[in-house]
């Protein structure tokens, strides 16, 4: 099982460079007031809220008990519906079944949309290398394709680039279009609708992921807000929808019971833009429409997170709120993860999949805050599951590098400013709540070995450092 | 291939750890075929009228422009009306469906062309499956007389819909469409798509911008009999 293009092993080094680089800096301050805040209002409006991330739990925790069976059934409905479906146990496996299918088609413009299974799997660099060339239709992605960098936010890819930046790009890019300012962006938005126009019509395959697979339908969904995913793959004569085993769910109704929860968690928007619903290939009389319609299932270890302690994670639906939410992600952006999946959810998923010790950093570099899991619609326990890593790693017999190597890590955020700010005031409340009864930590997480043997001095209320930001205030 | 296939599901069969694998197989399709419904917001337990008025107000605010219009004699002048006031040409591309078919287009001196939109049609004019109030979405179901590009390619959308169309809750309106859809040979239409507001983009700095690839313009016709 591999992530593609996994570099979490450079963790240190990349937030370093984050945190100082004034442009993610900037742009991360606004995820509270855009993302977040929005969301508190679209729950706001919702009285159902709450209930409906109960129920969706629920859906989902039924799915992932019958998975077999929910697959089998999602397969037989694609294939009644005239689709195709295609098994992947990992990487390796559903590259080649892209490749296959695109060579068939004698491809050589590949759209497309948004796809996070896309990134995990390394789809372009693959593609490239045979001659072909993908075009990411988003216009996130399509930036930082152009920048030549993977993303940094599940659904913002683009999240570290300012306007000045993608106004550079666009014009090194787009030498026959007409030079943008910095502040044009209402320029830079036509010359990506031009840009991308073209290639949507000249596509022979397009790609997408899916936010959901119904096994009664044996529909795949994209929820989209700019409408590329549609163009993706509404023109091309094929169309590929790439999909982790864990995104099938049983029903239509079981479907927008989630869907209630998904975009108002993600951006505060009560729906997205688009969401499309997607069967099988151009039916008789149909005037549009691909001809071919294949659905890519990858496992890529998938399949060994059932019945571990990290299973739950398999009901992630992608949102990003647990990144918008978690304090650490917000110091340091998602570059600095070094894997496909950034932020709380990364922070599990990627050692899920790849391997503690390829990601051994990730789970340490969190205050356990709790923020996470508080706002993810699907109620994952993310702390939970990082200090299941966190003990895995001590336990793994290796418990004396690790346990120097987990101190010196907090030592090492702890030396740095804004990390350390960033990490303890909004960490307080949680840590307090713990601690309050005996004033003391008998174990924090983030110093384990440190606190085996001696007490840490728990915070008490808010931390001087919001107490002085506070009363300066005022 | 089919060997990737049993492994994974092996696999998966080995994680979920059942005792009882011919229950869990009844659950299943007792549920597939059930189409239980999960919890309706409560804001959706109105009258139709009332409904509707729901669906209008979610729409507009998320940028489409609504109007209503008593029959669907009154399209052709209420679609050049909706132009004029945008400095629009009044030509359009419109999608063949048989309740558009049978208006007098030239009428609101518009002129249409009935097909899917080519690349350079700026406007389109389609006709939804229905709309559900609850989050002010429209509902396009492809088919012959319903190509899905019209909702994508044209830089205004326009879209008809009828009021008794105009459902409370999405489960509402997927029992409507597999009704509809019944004797067709298919479960459900190739496409559907939920369409709520315009095309937009949060991508360059988390600015909320309008129309990147899909339309620009959503304007919906409300028409209030038939
Ligand atoms: S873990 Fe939860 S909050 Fe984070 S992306 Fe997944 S569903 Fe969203």
């Amino acid at each position: 099982m591999t992530v593609h293009h996994l570099t979490s092993r450079d963790f240190k080094a990349k937030s370093t460079a984050a945190l100082e680089d004034a442009v993610l800096q900037g742009n991360l301050v606004k995820l509270k007031d855009n993302f977040l805040a929005r969301r508190t209002k679209a729950k706001e409006s919702l009285p159902e809220f709450e209930d409906l991330r109960d129920a969706s739990v629920v859906i989902k925790k039924h799915t992932i008990a019958h998975l077999d069976f929910y697959l089998e059934a999602f397969e037989a409905a694609v294939t009644a519906s005239g689709g195709r479906v295609h098994w992947a146990r990992d990487d390796t496996e559903a590259r080649a079944i892209v490749l296959d299918i695109c060579k068939q088609e004698n491809a050589k413009t590949v759209t497309k949309g948004k796809t996070m299974v896309g990134e995990e799997i390394g789809i372009n660099p693959f593609l490239e290398a045979h001659g072909m060339t993908p075009i990411e239709t988003d216009l996130g992605e399509y930036i930082i394709q152009l920048a030549k960098e993977p993303p940094s936010h599940i659904i913002a890819p683009a999240i570290h680039k300012n306007r000045q930046q993608v106004a550079a790009l666009f014009n090194e890019h787009h030498p026959h279009l007409e030079h943008r300012g910095d502040d044009d962006v209402d320029g830079m938005l036509a010359d990506a609708r031009t840009v991308l126009r073209e290639q949507f019509l000249k596509a022979d395959v397009g790609i997408t992921g899916a936010n959901f697979l119904i096994a009664e339908t044996g529909q795949t969904v994209i929820v989209t807000n700019e409408g590329n995913g549609d163009l993706t793959q509404l023109l091309p004569r094929v169309h590929i929808a790439l999909a982790g085993i864990e995104k099938v769910v049983p029903t239509l109704e079981d479907t927008m019971t989630i869907m209630r929860v998904l975009a108002r968690s993600a951006t505060g928007q009560e729906m997205s833009s688009y969401t499309t619903f997607s069967a099988g290939g151009r039916r008789k009389g149909d005037l549009d429409g691909p001809e071919a319609f294949h659905v890519v299932l990858l496992d890529n270890g998938r399949s060994k997170l059932l019945g571990s302690p990290t299973e739950d994670i398999l009901r992630c639906i992608r949102c990003g709120c647990c990144l918008n939410a978690c304090p650490v992600y917000g110091k340091i952006g998602g570059h600095a993860y070094g894997s496909t999946y950034s932020g709380p959810v990364g922070a599990v998923l990627t050692p899920s999949l790849a391997g503690l010790s390829e990601a051994h950093h990730l789970p340490n570099a969190s205050s356990l805050c709790g923020r996470c899991e508080e706002v993810c619609p699907m109620r994952i326990p993310i702390p939970k599951m990082l200090r299941h890593f966190r003990e895995e790693e001590v336990a793994s017999g290796k418990a004396p590098a690790t346990a120097r190597r987990g101190i010196a890590l907090w030592a090492w955020f702890a030396s740095r400013p804004g990390l350390y700010r960033a990490m303890t005031s909004l960490g307080t409340d949680m840590l307090s709540r713990f601690g309050r009864k005996r004033g003391r930590f008998s174990s924090l997480p983030m110093a384990g070995a440190w606190t085996a043997t001696r007490d840490l001095a728990s915070p008490q209320g808010s931390s001087f450092q919001s107490q002085w930001a506070k009363r300066s205030k005022s | 291939m089919s060997e990737a296939r049993n492994a994974i599901l092996a696999r998966v069969k080995g994680g979920v750890a059942r005792s009882d694998d011919d229950a869990a197989r009844r659950a299943v399709a007792e549920r597939l075929a059930g189409h239980t419904r999960g919890l309706q917001p409560k804001r959706i337990d109105l009258d139709q009228e009332a409904l509707v008025d729901l669906f209008a107000e979610n729409a507009q605010a998320v940028d489409a422009t609504v109007s209503f219009i008593n029959s669907a004699a009154d399209l052709p002048e209420a679609i050049a009306d909706y132009l004029r006031s945008r400095n629009m040409p009044a030509l359009a591309a419109i999608a063949p469906h048989p309740d558009l078919d049978g208006i007098d287009w030239s009428a609101g001196t518009m002129e249409v062309h009935r097909r899917a939109p080519e690349a350079n049609d700026r406007i389109g004019i389609n006709r939804c499956f229905a709309a559900v109030a609850e989050t002010g979405t429209l509902v396009m179901a492809s088919g012959p007389d319903s190509p899905t590009t019209m909702n994508f390619l044209p830089e205004t959308h326009i879209a008809v819909v009828a009021a008794s169309e105009i459902t409370g809750s999405y489960e509402d309106m997927w029992d409507r469409l597999r009704s509809a859809n019944r004797g067709s040979g298919e479960a459900l239409p190739r496409t559907v798509n939920m369409i709520t507001g315009t095309s937009r983009t949060g991508d360059i700095e988390q600015t909320l911008q309008t129309g990147v690839h899909g339309p620009k313009a959503l304007h919906i016709v409300v028409v209030k009999e038939g």
